[in-house]
């Protein structure tokens, strides 16, 4: 029998407060053998990330591993002496972190941090780490390392940063790579890159894998097994196989109905939410973690602890459930989001040749020379687009798209350049909010992204709603703003108590609701939805969601939903537009966007967003290169630099036209309206057993659960 | 689906400031601080009260003893006396009314300047954030003890704004005491702006002033309601500090002979009054120097422990 | 580089300008308030009339103003009413004084504050920490003139070890130097410790230390090559920019020991009234002030390559 690489037996953890002890994890197991890839996967706060920097002996402070046995190729870790530990880490184990920026020092050269691992370790010179340093930027596909090496980290993009510290964790050859969610801080597109490289790696040097993530999707493509984890506790583990098709766990069951997946459609599979929140680690439940939130919670036997116990008949595959066994799933039939088309009735928001233009001030010393001191950025060029009553618009694209400089023109934060943007015939592009009259702004509202910043924390939620009442004319006195309060938090199914409260009580989906509250106020005929649960747990983004559109369809507003992510979109869009680099690339119906003729970016972007579904057989697309800074677009065509259908010159020297292939479907591209139509669907739906018999079968799935944006989510440009 | 969260009751605001001094409570050193504090405002609220000697009387017999002597009169001097025979306990304890009120009343004043800047340079940002920061920029380039020699060399009794106050009514000490606090506004606020603008141009980026502004709000209703209220953490901690900086300028100004006129014990003053006398008058000057550091630490533990605290939520 | 610089220079220029106007009108606006000044407060009205019209006072206030500025250029600092001196003779040989005395107190000080912040700041939380923060906020709590009254009752009036007087009356002496530059580096150098200690704190705890360990790297490395650098950039340039409040102190620190310098001179001004050596001491703390902002400004960018290659 082999010695496995990692063994972690009956490990407990628990961080100190001054609350007193608090434990992260308990009664975790996980063995890693060589050359294979395990996946953690679980929400925030169910102890994934805590349970690598337990592997690495690395607890900080107030943190401890209290009990159980971490073996490292057959030794236990905790009986380590901190010299034996340091001289494992970095050469026998390895970590890549979340953010690579700041996990790189700021003001050491690249160079300078990656040679000191093998002189460290290795004992060899400067010259040989040199030149080991550049063949392992060569294996991590980073072009022209000798750049990237007389760099400092902030020089490069988050993607060359990545692989960076990828090259970092790699460059004694370790037996173990711990990979704690490494594109979660990366756009999709770039994303794929790295997932690509991160599976290459693993084919290449044989190295085990640790691999963590809330992302379902991106677990499937990079690992054999997996371990899912919910509130400290691991709770199904199994291979890929097993646990993707023959999930046995509530929890894992409710992850997988929750998430949307690119493949299919509100009306064909519709969400499920999960129902309630994760609870605090203080106030878990002493028996199933998970029993507050199970629809098959029974009284007796899931309020006592529960175990890991192997699935009879399923080699390999545990879960930590007693009632895995008597559960009908082929029964259950939980009540999902589901919702009739609607009919959309008349134009409420027109945008036309919408242009806005930031100026910078450049003030290096080359570019007052050039005589450049006064450049564009063009954030939003030549926008064109209509939405109707109840419709709502989805706006897709990643970081630097122009997609969140266009919500602030919308609102009046920012004044367009040029072109038209009406609303119900009002052309308000140029119309700064605090010239707006009273009903144009209350017909006008927002809901933010980050559920941590939209409340402010001072006041307490009902006056935060009496006061859009108050200001939108919706109520006047005392009585009636409360009458209203209490009305919206209904709406938002909120307990009325919740209006007393201070926002720090709720969680981050309870904000997001009173945030929709808000926008909802004033009786809004367009309400924009700016990345709504992009920052929320995975298991609650689905609710949310609901929540929003069900609203919405009710007082048949006008939506404009701004995301990164199309597997959301095509859950509640009725028409999708597609950015890069401030243009439209594509759009069309939601059905027009997802199935051919693709703009090449639209079939990238499909191809990138991991599907967490072994069933669904995905067009393999990786672009090459990182995303152009919105600062220095290419010319011609602004996809040119990494498009795989690039034609020629004239993608690099002209702008291509729009070309509207069906009607409303309008799709910008070089290439001729055949080779378009021509296209296959990124997306095949296969039966599972096809699936396996295919030669590769991890190639072909990915699934989206949005990302969790990295802790804060990001902040708007301004 | 309706998710209630596991939040404690509706706290109540008394309830609150039980919960933050219980905090404080956790902090042995922070809890030595309060009472350093709370020991110099009760002596001066309560000076008139004490049984103590009037901080005037001189006693000519009596001059420079040492702590624990018997004067002519058959009394006891705690803590000796003065040059002119005054008792130095009771002229500790009444001064510390004049350096807690003069102080207190210096910061407040220059803290309202002080946020009323910061917050309009950090929101409106463009020509308002370039003016008023020039301006602050002008006082912060003088050592403050310089600018302090400037204005109160140059508005003395005679001068146009000494004659002004005199003309409302004022009396010699509070012309001389409206001008300290003036020169210290000058030398303070700019501080006070340079840091909540600081705090301003973090906190305007967050959404819910975005939330604001969408639904209309003017600048003024921003910088009020949703600006200032979440800056109040690290601003308490600020006064804290800054009123001990306050106290010790304003009691440098009375050693240098630039405060208040005598013969009000003012700490810094009482130093220097006896400084020629030579090792006579140690026990003299030690202290009210024991006296002002006292009070300054005692508020710089409070300040430190107070930002322990808000760096635990 | 070259251009923010150049940027710099041009702010530098702008606001010592502006300061010298609002200095200039501050103290000569009032031109029979300044004659009353300079010939004292007995001086006959007419000669005083007649001495403004004798010294060009009666021209309007912008030439004058000119005049006055090339004056103070060209080291032409007008005369002393008290030391009947030309100020420039006055001062000068007394900033020598006080750049000693400075000088001595920034080195002691920023050397003190730079080892016990980074002793303190590498173990966050320790015993080491907490009692290097509190020695640090207690003698910071001490204000120049109350930690003099110390030192001298001790060392001057008790042990009889330091004379109570730096006047240097017999010459330069090291011995008188002792005391002054003892209480100043006393109250200043807690507030640089703790803005040290909370620099490293945040850089140990920061995630690219982490990186660092977990790469097994040894702690001596990652200390030293890792977080050291990191650390000591912002203490670095807030220490250059907070030289004007150690100038603060030593106003009231000359005065108490009779060190003949700066802070002594521009004392003794302020309390005669001596208008032209208040002007010329006040014009000389700015300019020592916004160059040492500017070399703060220009050592941050120099040390932090996030800016240097923006």
């Amino acid at each position: 029998m082999v010695t496995p690489v990692l063994e972690c037996k009956d490990v407990s953890i628990s961080y100190y407060t001054r609350a007193g002890e608090i434990p992260a994890v308990y009664d975790f197991n996980l063995t890693v053998n060589p050359g294979e890839a395990v996946g953690i996967v679980g929400e925030s706060g169910c102890g994934k990330s805590t349970v690598a920097l337990a592997i690495m002996q690395y607890m900080g402070k107030n943190g401890a591993i209290t009990s159980g046995e971490i073996k490292f190729l057959g030794r236990n870790m905790r009986d380590m002496t901190e010299e034996e530990l340091r001289k494992i880490r970095g050469s026998q184990i390895a970590m890549v972190y979340q953010e690579p920026m700041a996990s790189l020092n700021p003001s050491m050269l690249v160079r300078d941090q990656l040679i000191e691992v093998p002189m460290i370790h290795e004992g060899i010179d400067e010259a040989a780490a040199t030149k080991r340093a550049i063949e392992i930027l060569d294996a991590v596909r980073l072009p022209d390392p000798q750049r990237i090496l007389a760099s400092y980290p902030h020089q490069l993009s988050g993607g060359q940063q990545q692989r960076v510290v990828i090259a970092m964790a790699l460059l004694s050859n370790p037996k173990l790579l711990l990979l704690d969610e490494p594109t979660t801080a990366l756009d999709v597109t770039v994303e794929a890159g790295v997932v690509e490289l991160i599976k290459d790696i693993a084919k290449r040097f044989g190295t085990s894998m640790i691999y963590i993530s809330h992302n379902l999707g991106l677990i499937l493509e990079t690992c054999d097994r997996i371990c899912v984890m919910y509130s400290g506790q691991s709770v199904e583990l199994g291979s890929v196989k097993q646990v993707f098709d023959h999930m046995r766990h509530p929890y894992t069951r409710g992850l997988f109905s929750s998430i949307p997946l690119p493949g299919t459609d509100r009306f064909s599979r519709p969400l499920v939410p999960i129902p309630g929140q994760l609870p605090l680690p203080r106030d878990r439940p002493t028996g199933c973690t998970f029993g507050p939130r199970c629809t098959f919670f029974e009284a007796g036997r899931c309020d006592l602890p529960q175990h890991m116990a192997p699935v009879s008949g399923d080699a390999g595959h545990q879960v930590r459930c007693v009632r895995y066994d008597e559960i009908d799933w082929a029964a259950h039939r939980p009540k999902g989001l589901t919702s009739e088309p609607m009919k959309p009735g008349k134009v409420v928001l027109q945008v036309r040749d919408m242009k806005k233009y930031y100026e910078i001030r450049d003030n290096s010393l080359a570019a007052m020379i050039s005589g450049k001191g006064v450049r564009y950025v063009k954030a939003n060029e030549k926008i064109d687009f209509e939405a109707r009553e109840a419709e709502t618009v989805a706006i897709v694209g990643e970081s630097g798209c122009g997609k969140s400089t266009f919500a602030k023109v919308l609102m009046g934060l920012e004044g367009s350049t040029s072109g038209e943007v009406l609303i119900n015939g009002v052309d308000v592009g140029k119309l700064p909010v605090r010239q707006r009259p009273a009903g144009l702004i209350s017909s006008l509202q927002i809901v933010f992204q980050n559920p941590f910043e939209t409340l402010n924390p001072s006041h307490s939620v009902g006056s935060q709603i009496g006061r859009v009442l108050k200001k939108f004319g919706v109520a006047e006195t005392r009585d009636e703003i409360e009458k209203k309060t209490y009305e919206l938090l209904d709406l938002v199914k909120l307990p009325r108590e919740f209006a007393s409260r201070k926002p720090r009580q709720l969680s981050g989906g309870q904000k997001q609701r009173i945030g929709i509250a808000r926008a909802f106020g004033g009786n809004a005929s367009v309400v924009v939805a700016d990345e709504p649960v992009s920052a929320l747990d995975v298991s609650v983004q689905a609710a949310v969601t609901g929540l929003l559109t069900d609203i919405q369809r009710e007082k048949r507003t006008t939506m404009v939903f701004i995301s990164h992510d199309l597997s959301v979109v095509r859950y509640l869009a009725d028409r999708i537009v597609v950015m890069y680099l401030g243009r439209i690339m594509e759009q069309g119906t939601t059905d027009q966007v997802f199935s051919p003729p693709y703009h090449p970016y639209t079939e990238a972007l499909l191809s990138a967003v991991p599907i967490a579904d072994t069933s669904i057989k995905k067009k393999h697309i990786v672009l090459k290169g990182e995303l152009p800074s919105p600062m220095n677009p290419p010319p011609g065509c602004p996809f040119q630099t990494r498009c795989p259908r690039k034609i020629g010159a004239i993608c690099e020297e002209e702008l291509p036209p729009v070309q509207e292939l069906a009607p409303g479907h309008k799709i910008m591209c070089h290439l001729p309206a055949e080779e378009l139509k021509a296209m296959e669907p990124v997306f095949q739906m296969g039966s599972r057993a096809e699936v396996e018999a295919a030669p590769s079968p991890r190639k072909a799935s990915k699934a989206p659960a949005k990302k969790t944006v990295a802790r804060k989510a990001k902040k708007p440009q301004r | 689906m309706t998710d209630i969260a596991a939040s404690p009751p509706r706290a109540s605001r008394l309830w609150r400031i039980f919960k933050s001094v219980g905090l404080l409570r956790e902090s042995r050193i922070g809890m030595f601080g309060i009472f350093l504090v709370l020991f110099w405002i009760f002596m001066a609220v309560f000076a008139d009260l004490l049984p103590i000697r009037d901080p005037l009387a001189q006693s000519g017999p009596d001059l420079l003893k040492p702590w624990f002597s018997i004067g002519a009169d058959g009394g006891n001097y705690w803590l000796g006396t003065d040059d002119k025979g005054r008792d130095i306990l009771s002229r500790l304890i009444f001064g510390s009314r004049l350096v807690l009120f003069w102080s207190a009343f210096a910061t407040i004043v220059a803290y309202a300047v002080g946020m009323m800047m910061g917050v309009a340079a950090g929101y409106r940002g463009g020509w308002w954030d370039e003016i008023i920061s020039f301006i602050g920029n002008i006082f912060l380039a003088f050592p403050q003890m310089v600018l302090y020699i400037v204005i109160l060399s140059q508005l003395g009794p005679q001068s146009p704004v000494g004659e002004l106050l005199a003309a409302q009514g004022f009396d010699a000490v509070w012309v001389k005491g409206l001008t300290i606090v003036l020169a210290v506004m000058f030398a303070t606020a700019p501080q006070v702006a340079r840091i909540v603008r600081g705090i301003v141009l973090d906190l305007k980026t967050r959404d819910y002033v975005a939330a604001a502004e969408v639904r209309g709000e003017s600048p003024l209703y921003i910088m009020i309601v949703e600006l200032l209220p979440n800056a109040r953490g690290p601003l308490i901690v600020d006064a804290c500090l800054r009123l001990g900086y306050v106290t010790i300028a304003i009691a440098a100004l009375g050693f240098l002979g630039l405060g208040l006129p005598p013969p009000d014990p003012d700490w810094g003053k009482m130093i220097s009054e006896v400084r020629g006398y030579g090792a006579q008058a140690s026990n003299a000057m030690i202290w009210p120097a024991i006296a002002i550091s006292s009070l300054v630490l005692g508020l710089n533990l409070l300040a430190d422990a107070l930002r322990e605290i808000s760096l635990r939520d | 580089m070259l251009i923010l610089a150049a940027r710099r220079i041009a702010s530098m220029i702008l606001i010592m300008l502006v300061i010298s106007v609002l200095l200039f009108v501050f103290f000569e606006g009032d031109k029979l308030n300044l004659a009353m000044r300079v010939l004292g407060p007995y001086s006959p009205p007419e000669g005083r009339l007649q001495w403004l019209a004798e010294n060009g006072y009666n021209r309007p206030l912008l030439v004058r103003y000119f005049a006055w500025l090339g004056g103070f250029l060209t080291g032409n600092w007008n005369e002393s009413a008290q030391f009947s001196a030309p100020v420039y003779d006055f001062l000068l040989p007394r900033l020598k004084n006080t750049a000693i005395l400075g000088g001595l107190v920034f080195l002691f000080t920023v050397s003190i504050a730079l080892v016990l912040g980074v002793l303190s700041g590498i173990s966050e939380a320790s015993l080491r920490d907490r009692s290097i923060s509190v020695l640090s906020i207690l003698t910071t709590s001490i204000p120049e003139f109350a930690s003099a009254t110390f030192l001298a009752a001790i060392f001057v009036f008790w042990l009889n070890w330091l004379p109570g007087s730096s006047s240097f009356s017999n010459g330069f002496s090291w011995v008188e130097l002792v005391l002054p530059v003892l209480t100043l580096v006393i109250y200043n150098f807690g507030y640089y410790t703790r803005m040290t200690r909370a620099s490293m704190a945040e850089v140990m705890s920061s995630q690219y230390v982490r990186t660092a360990v977990l790469k097994g790297l040894p702690y001596k490395r990652v200390v030293l090559r890792h977080a050291l650098r990191n650390a000591l950039i912002a203490p670095f340039t807030v220490m250059i920019l907070q030289l004007n409040y150690l100038l603060s102190g030593v106003v009231v620190t000359e005065v108490f020991f009779a060190y003949d310098g700066y802070g002594k001179a521009l004392y003794d001004a302020a309390m005669f009234g001596d208008v032209y050596l208040i002007l010329a001491g006040a014009m000389i703390a700015v300019v020592v002030a916004v160059m040492s902002q500017f070399i703060s400004d220009i050592g941050y960018t120099y040390l932090n390559p996030r800016i240097r290659f923006a």
